[in-house]
């Protein structure tokens, strides 16, 4: 795992990759490294523009707060969710011991 | 009898079942010989599904002796590796999920079902959506009909070659900056995507939530039309779908352009497009001034900035979807594990593919602290800006007239190692996606070498009726010179 933190102007690949819970090799952390600063000298371009007072637009449809009725409906059986689970325990998801 | 498939459209096939000549058993056993015959040399499938398809083709032949009336009764469908189909694999190309078995139908799957659809197989695509040439898929390399070295694009690229390649009447695919039109245009099909809304996405694996849209790639605009208005519609289980009227779509197509207005976006002509794409895209556009259309100059000036405004979004939003893949709940979790963030991190860089890394640590890095103002504000604000240029250009004509991508298909290989240069191929489609609007790629012709040509026509949103409309007059303008 990387202590590093991103720099100012830099992507520190190894950090983000913990913070994304994802172990990379030390080949692939220097090949996304290089990989990566390219996409992200890329993109900084859009700040080129004077974005200031432009309202962000966080979706193609403006709709918000859909609300439904609280009310029981089918759902999938209990068999059926389980069935793609890797470990199964007691009917329940098993994963390795979480407190001590 | 032997029923040939190599050309056969959805709307034909209904016309030929209805009329008694071959039966949904015969035509779906004509297109699994197919796929046994053509995919290995395309790669197309990642899994068919035969015992079941033919189960469900001799039911519909049975309930067509009834009088069964259901719009697409004993058609056989491919679908993208992405989309839940109850009782089959959805593995989105990657080994991460090898294994799993839809529990439900996508809605969209549940509406195709409804009017009588069979779900014949499981086709290729770039692991999770992310790609633009099925290069990433964790299994197999689709290779493009037209040119076994080349790549059929992407991230739809399986059912591109599969409908192109005469393995497929139809297939459906999802389109997140691209990933319908782009290989439909690489491959030779018709590829539609939606507008943002259109069609519920309860079912669809998600990439970009914001962008994702099911779509089809299909033999003819009428067959994307006959899907759409099966497919579309709100759905209680996306709170995203619009509750706008389904026209009936594939009744509404035309024969001319008398009294369309279309725009030719200046910023989607640009220098260092291949002269054989701009060639037949100029061809295209001649065409329908010559089918009536009065063709106007327009402008969609913030498009210089729709790949940067892209990538960051799309990926920001791929982190937060794919954080659900961690080997509790299904997949392929990673032996030896000594506590959960140690499973965690080995499943995922276990499970997963090179794009789909880097994309997530893009997606984690423009939405840290201290980079969410830089990035993903910024990104968000550019796409105000795009959306709006879009609505004026739309104030100005009824569709747009695009090239869909700057080249033709390229060899396998030849971009695999530079994703900068891969994902500025994506130019022309990824504002569609931000913008919420729906396009579609027809074919326009082909280079030197025979490889096919896409014309984009692009419409305001829920204006499908104005694309399908000019895509129609334009396709069969094309079948007349035959």
């Amino acid at each position: 795992m990387s202590t590093q933190q991103n720099g100012p102007d830099g992507i520190d690949v190894g950090y983000v990759a913990h913070l994304a819970r994802m172990v990379l090799t030390e080949e692939e952390t220097s090949r996304f490294q290089s990989q990566l600063e390219d996409v992200v000298g890329y993109v900084k371009k859009i700040n080129e523009v004077d974005l200031g007072d432009i309202e962000p637009t966080a979706h193609a449809v403006r709709i918000q707060n859909v609300f439904r009725d609280d009310a029981v409906c089918e759902g999938l059986d209990h068999d059926t969710v389980m069935a793609n689970a890797p470990q199964v325990i007691q009917e329940q998801f098993q994963v390795p011991k979480i407190v001590e | 009898m032997a029923v040939a498939i190599e050309n056969l459209t959805v709307t034909d096939a209904l016309e030929k079942l209805n009329a008694g000549i071959f039966t949904s058993v015969e035509l779906t056993q004509a297109v699994i010989d197919a796929i046994r015959e053509k995919d290995p040399d395309l790669c197309a499938y990642l899994s068919v599904d035969t015992d079941q398809a033919l189960a469900r083709a001799a039911e519909a032949d049975q309930e067509r002796a009834s009088g069964g009336q259901g719009r697409l009764l004993g058609v056989p469908l491919a679908v993208k590796d992405v989309l839940n189909v109850k009782g089959q694999p959805c593995t989105c190309a990657s080994r991460l999920l090898r294994g799993y078995t839809s529990p439900y139908d996508a809605t969209a799957i549940a509406r195709l079902r409804a009017e009588g659809a069979v779900f014949l197989g499981r086709t290729n695509m770039d692991e999770f959506a992310m790609g633009s040439t099925t290069e990433n898929s964790a299994f197999k390399q689709t290779r493009n009909p037209a040119a076994l070295d080349y790549v059929p694009g992407g991230s739809s690229g399986g059912s591109a070659a599969a409908v192109a390649g005469g393995e497929a009447l139809a297939a459906l695919g999802t389109d997140t900056g691209g990933s319908i039109r782009q290989p439909a245009s690489f491959c030779g099909c018709v590829g539609l995507k939606p507008t943002y809304g259109r069609i519920s996405r309860y079912g669809l694996t998600a990439f970009a939530s914001s962008l994702d849209q099911i779509g089809s790639m299909t033999r003819s605009v009428r067959d994307a039309a006959l899907l759409l208005e099966v497919m579309s519609g709100h759905d209680r289980m996306d709170s995203t779908s619009v509750d706008v009227s389904v026209p009936a779509y594939s009744e509404k197509l035309r024969d001319d352009l008398q009294g369309v207005r279309l725009g030719l976006p200046k910023e989607y002509f640009i220098e260092g497009m291949d002269p054989a794409v701009e060639q037949a895209v100029r061809a295209a556009v001649a065409r329908c001034r010559d089918l009536g259309a009065e063709v106007v100059d327009v402008s969609l000036p913030h498009t210089d900035y729709a790949i940067a405004t892209y990538y960051i979004i799309a990926t920001a939003e791929a982190s937060a979807n794919l954080a659900r893949f961690d080997g509790v709940r299904y997949g392929t979790r990673a032996e030896g594990a000594t506590d959960p963030i140690d499973m965690y991190g080995k499943t995922r860089a276990a499970g997963f593919g090179d794009e789909v890394k880097r994309r997530i640590i893009l997606g984690t890095y423009v939405l840290s602290s201290g980079y969410y103002d830089a990035y993903y504000l910024s990104a968000q604000k550019m796409r105000t800006l795009i959306r709006a240029d879009f609505e004026k250009a739309f104030e100005e004509c009824d569709a747009l007239l695009t090239p869909v991508a700057p080249t033709p298909a390229y060899r396998i290989g030849e971009k695999a190692t530079d994703p900068l240069q891969m994902y500025l191929g994506d130019v022309f489609t990824v504002t569609a996606n931000l913008a919420g609007i729906c396009g579609i790629s027809v074919p326009c012709g082909a280079t030197s070498d025979g490889l096919p040509v896409g014309l984009q026509i692009l419409g305001p949103a829920f204006g499908e009726e104005s694309i399908l409309g000019v895509g129609h007059a334009f396709e069969q303008s094309l079948h007349g010179d035959d």
